[in-house]
């Protein structure tokens, strides 16, 4: 009867002695390790999926496929840059910004996006420089087109900046993004899916973690019919420190897919992946894949991924698949969590005994949820914004859905 | 002056295994502002399920008998409705809400429930002396609601709502349990306070006597298998000190 995929682990944090025995996530992966899966800069290396690939059993082939469309330099998007004067902006070939230095292609539509771009932008941070405002940077896709696009996003040692990529507009669009963290650097990239209803997006995100650097991804998916992001950490030397974070609100119809590789290989280094998400509507569909490998080298690891779903109404389905790869017993702690469920009757109960609105209640609640990440975006008006547009679309889910005021 | 007028009151509950339990079997029990009323009992006597009936848990079933407020039938009201109405119930375990701090829940409530925002300068120095009544951190206002609370810290933030919200009728279940004597004195002066300047109706539930210590009650009612087995004055407390509840399980 229920659509509802329901996993709940129990939370773990694996004491290093014991880490072994939490190792190799139950054969979830088909592949010996998540690190074989391979990766090229050549389209032909990737074969069109079928649908039966581990890696695309989740996704809706029918709406993805302009994107694996391999007809030599597409269309690229939109883009518009706005950034303090510190910044470096420019545009060029891939070979003339240099991209491709940590970035590799992981699956059929990053390769295709890749060879489709012949004009990609490259934002540089100067070493030591700590930006006083955002870099701001829209991507706008076309209706009717496929485009793509590659961003390098590159801070030198010891500078601080934040980025906010914003996805607007129609279309289906490939969106490589590199993002290239020098030692010590701190470093936050928000990605933010405000696609029309009927956009397709496949991004593919590098984040590559200097030595002692800070860096924190956060992805906020509500727009567009079928988003698939695909997110991998990797660390250039011991001491980085890594957060993947995500949000979104799917509804009907609308496929939003996250995907996250923690490549752990330097020593000494921490990561945190936590998603949230909320669903409703017939055919609503989440998929995460959390992905942490960690090395044998690996030694003195911290990592914790989180997944919770909140389905709000009966015909949404929520896939979340965290895999935990531990090659060495020499760490500091690995865990992971996973939970999907229902609106809380508890919760609601207890706010409806104070007098607020059923309706109310549930806003209060949703916003609860989401508010850990979408506040830690570190821009008020963003927050506010998306916050808006979650309690909108919150708003169009039918009152049956939520029982404690049924009595 | 409000009565809470609780007639013949039924309730069952639907049990795991799909049956159906019935759990009060017939309550009888008038209430007037400013009057505390303890209800005692054994476990599993029904104590709880009056409280949550009567707040509308959805979890039972109203099978027969009535409860009105001045009249007016709180059963055929939604849950909100009841606490808007005047009710109020201090759960024994109140539920954590991730990500609303208890000040926004607070001010929703307060809100919710006058019908209007609070003068913000007011409210902020109100919220701020029962929290100090309470001896409660000024950060708890910060923190969200019921996460990570102590024991002690949970049931000192129900009675900070009731003091603040000011209802007609409250109902305390088990407000005592898990508190150590001198959290049990804070809570039982905010109770006391709240008496004094609210002058609500108290359904006061408890297992043991040592609230009513605190707390004096002017009615005492002996719960047994889901019905008031025998009802006294404060003396009858006592004897339950005394003798415990055994003479009532044996005669039921």
């Amino acid at each position: 009867m229920t659509a509802v995929d329901e996993t709940t682990d129990p939370t773990t944090t694996t004491p290093a002695n014991t880490a072994r025995a939490h190792s190799h996530g139950g054969g979830i992966v088909p592949d010996a390790s998540r690190a074989e899966r391979p990766t090229s800069y050549d389209v032909a290396d990737f074969a069109v999926p079928t649908g039966r690939e581990e890696e695309w059993k989740f996704s809706p082939l029918r709406e993805f496929a302009p994107l694996f469309e391999a007809d030599g330099a597409g269309a690229v998007a939109a883009v518009e840059v706005d950034a303090p004067a510190q910044v470096e902006h420019r545009t060029g070939t891939r070979e003339e910004v240099g991209a491709g230095r940590a970035f590799v292609p992981g699956d059929r539509a990053a390769a295709a996006g890749w060879a489709a771009t012949d004009v990609a932008h490259l934002l540089r941070v100067p070493a030591e420089a700590e930006l006083d405002a955002p870099v701001l940077v829209t991507v706008r896709g076309q209706a009717g087109r496929t485009t793509a696009g590659h961003l390098v996003i590159e801070a030198g040692h010891h500078a601080k900046a934040l980025v906010v990529v914003s996805h607007v507009g129609s279309g289906a669009h490939r969106g490589n993004v590199e993002v290239r963290v020098g030692d010590g650097a701190d470093v936050t990239v928000v990605t933010l899916q405000e696609w029309d209803a009927d956009a397709v997006h496949a991004g593919q995100h590098d984040v590559r973690v200097g030595r002692d650097a800070h860096v924190r991804h956060i992805a906020v998916s509500l727009g567009g019919k079928a988003v698939r992001l695909s997110t991998n950490v990797s660390y250039a030397g011991p001491g980085g420190d890594a957060q993947a974070l995500g949000v979104y609100f799917a509804d009907a119809g609308q496929h939003l897919e996250h995907r996250q590789f923690v490549d752990h290989e330097a020593t000494s280094c921490r990561s945190y992946v936590e998603y949230k998400g909320a669903l409703q509507g017939q055919g609503a569909h989440a998929v995460w894949i959390g992905d942490v490998l960690i090395r044998a080298a690996a030694e003195g690891t911290e990592t914790y991924e989180l997944n919770r779903n909140l389905v709000l109404t009966d015909g949404a389905r929520a896939d979340s698949v965290p895999n935990l790869e531990i090659e060495t017993g020499e760490i500091v702690g690995a865990g992971h969590a996973s939970a999907t469920g229902r609106f809380d009757d508890e919760q609601l109960f207890y706010l409806q005994a104070r007098g607020i609105p059923a309706e109310e209640a549930r806003r209060l609640v949703v916003r609860g949820f989401f508010a850990g990440i979408v506040d830690r975006i570190g821009i008020p008006e963003i927050s506010q914004r998306l916050m808006t547009t979650i309690e909108t679309e919150l708003a169009a889910t039918p009152l049956a859905a939520a029982s404690a005021e049924e009595n | 002056m409000s009565t809470l007028e609780i007639r013949d009151l039924h309730v069952t509950v639907d049990e795991a295994d799909g049956s159906t339990k019935e759990i009060l079997r017939g309550v009888d029990l008038t209430i007037a502002s400013g009057e505390v009323h303890a209800v005692m009992g054994p476990n599993g006597s029904g104590k709880s399920t009056l409280a949550y009936s009567i707040a509308g848990h959805p979890k039972y079933t109203v099978t027969g008998g009535s409860v009105t407020l001045d009249g007016e039938d709180v059963l055929a009201m939604s849950v909100d409705e009841r606490a808007r109405a005047g009710m109020f119930l201090a759960m024994q375990y109140p539920v954590e809400v991730p990500g609303v701090t208890v000040s926004n829940f607070l001010r929703t409530a307060k809100t919710a429930i006058d019908g209007e925002a609070p003068k913000l300068r007011t409210w902020v120095k109100d919220v701020k002396q029962a929290m100090d009544d309470l001896k409660m951190d000024p950060s708890f206002a910060e923190r969200n609601v019921n996460e990570h609370f102590s024991g002690g810290e949970k049931k000192r933030h129900e009675i900070l709502q009731m003091e603040l919200l000011k209802p007609k009728f409250a109902i305390l279940d088990e407000t005592d349990s898990g508190l150590d004597v001198d959290a049990l004195k804070v809570v039982s002066e905010g109770v006391n306070r709240a008496l004094a300047n609210v002058n609500p109706g108290v359904l006061l539930i408890t297992h043991y006597t040592r609230i009513l210590r605190y707390i004096k009650p002017q009615f005492v009612h002996v719960f047994v298998d889901g019905r008031v087995a025998e009802q006294g004055g404060p003396e009858l407390a006592d004897a339950l000190e005394e003798s415990g509840y055994d003479r009532f399980l044996a005669r039921a």
